[in-house]
């Protein structure tokens, strides 16, 4: 076989190999946040398919979903409503190729792994705008413009947390940040860095207290109010596809990445993703959900001037020795 | 309208910056099914205007169709959520007309499960308007302690929402033995729930955020409506029908009538949450000073009241039901008035919401605490 | 000053309207011409019925009786008004001015009595469809869907 096909398949066979963890992991997820949201609201969550923890609920639910009817609406663009979830989905996808899981274990070392992070993640709007703009539909479009603002306002604060660790490390690649932590986490250099980071991913997420755009007791379901079926469950399994990238990319900026004592390198890079998304998951049953307005003017006017001076301090302080 | 149209008509609107949006009759937060045809431009609501009558059963017009005795039962249709105290307003009605004497361990018993039904249906809305912010987890929390006092509630009167306990005279059975203590355990429970919730909503920096200063109602605006119950004690004026125009056994007890000061949403919501604690308080005093004797009094087997009319109001969890009853001597009510707080208090709604934003106008329909059941009747 | 003695100054300025007591409430009887200037006058004077608890109608079968209940919030008095209002074509001032929430009480006995409100600012059915026809509370309404059951002779 000759090299550029063999690289070929095996980039073939790494795709799949994404795309089959995104998919696994992201209906597990589903799984781990009923579980999560039952146990804070003293409930059981699902026990029956999958006995005793109902394992298989979200595998049978997704099994359902992809049996049902495909409906567009009449007044629809066809074009953008069909091709919308499916460009959530490719952005959460891509966002996995830069998040290395362990040493050695990662699509593609990048060297400007975090710009490429930081360029894939803002694709997800589009999507938004798109399905909300393509269902013709009221409460779609109001969700995707909420959707379309927050992430505008929240996009910037993010990346400048995430600069200010690229200053530390000295390097765009996700792989040499993670190295760089060996001696010390970024957590510990970078705390108000990490908070930032961390408030405007749930943000950038949709996620409680800022699920705005899906806001469902004011906007039925936003943006994807007129989805059913599978398209509804590409946006489904999208979301928590980017709920765990997102998380994961939290990892490797500020939590040491696949670094940490005794147990193998992949177990602590799930073990620390797991536990950010928990408390992201605690908070989404915990706080009640915020304004629009406020929510842009906690971006603008709390947030990016934050993330300003810490990156100023950060590269003031990386000069000075 | 073709697809074509339609398109059209949608994108002159979107020049035009207004969209007319519809919330409900299907709707996640119209708690039940109300419409309201609402105006907005971007995030702000131009006008809002409630559409009724999609729960509306004619039940004055029934109710001129049947016999005294047997509109208790339907009463307990109007507001689902405080059966008790439809059925109290309307025996009270029926029983001034006759000039009947309630016995007093009847007054007292339905002191107990009228308070009892204020609690589970501040309960109800305190989780409702949570998850109307956005919180999810507050509403399990207080169906919880919903159910416990629901079971009570079974104990009682044999059923869990609509009742049919009063009689008209009194009420259908004693209470039995092992309530007493269920009950007490029921209310530390109620209190501890009423203490969390404080604690973990109304004390929350968001919740905080999402209510004060929203849909500020003024006392005077207040009284222009006509809004009673929490509504307007929120707004500050301290106006409680057990306390100022005292019915059945309220004079004897002891307890405070809490008022808010700005009468936006969080003081309404404030004042809600105090009340839970009130009623307690009335609870336990009544059971503490619960008389021997007939739980009901001697009634004719057919009642028919003498020609006249009258107009008796009592403080349900939602505000001044009234009940204006006309006979004419004969074994059917010639006109029955139902007037539900419900439907008094949803017209000040556009008023209050006008100009507001669409996540406050969900605030502040939630704060009004609507029963569509009530509202069309 | 007592609710009777203001009703006595009400009566010398009214002179159509009475007033009597039936238990323990006082019932205020006022012609339907002079309905809104007495709403208004009880309004902003004496007690001050400020409050307008229920505003309903009565079908007595040869007139319709329009009835207010009415509170004055601070001084704890309570008052009904009423009048009355021909059958065939009853038609009344509307007290929306007075109290604003007379608007949809208004608008309710318009839907179920046919009382037509002069001067509301948006007279339209309430509870009951645009379409539908006629008004169910007056008493000689048949709703044309019921089907009668016929007895064997």
């Amino acid at each position: 076989m000759s090299k550029p096909l063999l690289e070929l398949l095996i980039a073939g066979i790494k795709f799949a190999l994404v795309l089959g963890f995104v998919s696994v992991n992201a209906l597990f997820l589903i799984w781990l946040e009923r579980k999560v949201s039952a146990r804070i609201q003293n409930r059981m969550g699902p026990i029956y398919v999958g006995r005793p923890q109902g394992w298989l609920q979200t595998a049978a639910d997704a099994l359902k979903l992809l049996t049902k009817e495909d409906i567009i609406p009449a007044g629809a663009d066809r074009l953008t409503f069909v091709v919308a979830p499916a460009v959530l989905f490719t952005s959460a996808v891509l966002l996995f190729v830069v998040i290395p899981f362990g040493p050695g274990l990662i699509v593609r070392d990048l060297k400007l792994g975090v710009a490429y992070a930081a360029a894939v993640s803002g694709l997800a709007v589009i999507s938004l705008v798109m399905a909300g703009w393509g269902s013709n539909n009221k409460y779609s479009l109001v969700g995707a413009l909420r959707s379309a603002s927050q992430m505008i306002s929240y996009e910037v604060s993010l990346i400048l947390a995430m600069l200010s660790v690229v200053i530390l490390a000295g390097s765009l690649s996700t792989v040499e940040i993670v190295e760089a932590q060996s001696r010390i986490w970024f957590i510990a250099l970078q705390p108000l860095g990490f908070l930032i980071y961390f408030i405007a991913l749930l943000a950038e997420l949709n996620r409680a207290p800022f699920d705005l755009p899906e806001a469902e007791s004011e906007l039925v379901a936003g943006y994807n109010t007129e989805y059913s079926g599978m398209r509804w469950a590409i946006f489904f399994l999208a979301e928590y596809a980017n709920l765990f990238a997102g998380s994961a990319l939290a990892v490797t900026l500020f939590l040491g990445g696949w670094q940490g004592p005794w147990l193998p390198p992949v177990v602590w890079f799930f073990l620390k993703t797991f536990l950010v998304i928990v408390v992201a998951m605690w908070l989404r049953w915990t706080l009640p959900r915020v304004r629009p307005d406020q929510l842009t003017s906690l971006g603008w006017k709390l947030l990016l001037p934050a993330a300003l001076v810490n990156l100023g301090v950060t590269g003031f302080l990386v000069l000075a020795g | 309208m073709t697809t074509a149209e339609k398109t059209a008509t949608q994108s002159e609107e979107v020049l035009e910056q207004v969209l007319t949006v519809n919330f409900g009759p299907q709707h996640p937060s119209t708690h039940g099914v109300l419409r309201v045809v609402a105006r907005i431009r971007g995030e702000y609501l131009q006008d809002a205007e409630p559409d009724l009558g999609y729960l509306h059963r004619c039940f004055e017009k029934i109710a001129e169709g049947w016999t005294y005795p047997q509109i208790v039962p339907l009463t307990d249709r109007l507001d689902y959520l405080a059966a008790i105290t439809n059925e109290w307003a309307y025996v009270l009605a029926v029983e001034k007309l006759l000039g009947l004497q309630v016995p007093e361990r009847a007054e007292y018993i339905r002191v107990i499960v009228g308070e009892l039904q204020r609690i589970l249906s501040h309960l109800l809305w305190m989780g409702a308007y949570a998850l109307d912010l956005g919180a999810t987890t507050p509403f399990l929390y207080v169906f919880q302690e919903r159910e416990r006092l629901y079971d009570l509630m079974q104990l009682v009167t044999g059923a869990r929402m609509t009742y049919n306990y009063l009689r008209i005279g009194g009420v259908k059975r004693d209470l039995p033995p092992e309530f007493f203590p269920l009950l007490e355990k029921a209310l530390d429970n109620v209190l501890k729930v009423a203490d969390e919730y404080q604690a973990l909503v109304l004390e929350n920096v968001i919740f905080q955020a999402r209510t004060k200063g929203i849909g500020v109602l003024p006392p005077d605006l207040a009284r222009q409506y006509a809004i009673s119950g929490p509504m307007l004690r929120g707004s500050g004026v301290a106006w409680d029908l057990r306390r100022s125009e005292p019915y059945s056994v309220y004079d004897r007890f002891d307890f405070a009538v809490p008022t808010g000061q700005n009468g936006d949403c969080y003081d309404r919501a404030v004042c809600r949450v105090e009340e839970i604690r009130q009623s307690a308080r009335i609870i336990r005093q009544a059971v503490a000073g619960l008389p021997a004797g007939e739980v009901r009094a001697k009634v004719p087997a057919a009642i028919r009241p003498p020609a006249g009319e009258v107009y008796t109001a009592i403080e349900s969890p939602r505000g001044e039901l009234g009940v204006y009853l006309v006979s004419d001597g004969g074994p059917q009510p010639y006109r029955l008035k139902w007037r539900a707080p419900s439907f008094v208090n949803l017209q000040v709604l556009p008023e209050i919401a006008r100009g507001a934003k669409v996540a406050d106008f969900i605030a502040i329909l939630g704060s009004i605490d609507i029963i569509l059941g009530e509202v069309d009747r | 000053m007592n609710l009777e003695a203001f009703l006595t100054e009400v009566k010398s300025r009214f002179p159509g309207a009475s007033f009597e007591q039936a238990g323990q409430d006082w019932v205020l009887r006022v012609p339907a011409a002079e309905w809104e200037a007495v709403a208004g006058y009880l309004a902003g004077h004496g007690p001050r019925f400020d409050y307008l608890s229920s505003l309903t109608a009565v079908d007595r079968g040869d007139r319709l009786e329009l009835v207010l209940h009415l509170r004055a919030l601070a001084a704890g008095e309570r008052l009904t008004v009423k009048t009355d209002l021909n059958r065939e074509q009853p038609e009344v001032a509307s007290v929306t001015g007075i109290w604003k929430t007379a608007n949809w009480h208004e608008r309710e006995v318009y839907d179920l009595f046919g009382v037509v409100f002069r001067g509301h600012p948006k007279l339209r059915r309430i509870l009951l469809a645009e379409d539908f026809e006629g008004h169910p509370l007056r008493k000689d309404y048949v709703d044309p869907r019921r089907r009668k059951v016929e007895g064997q002779a």
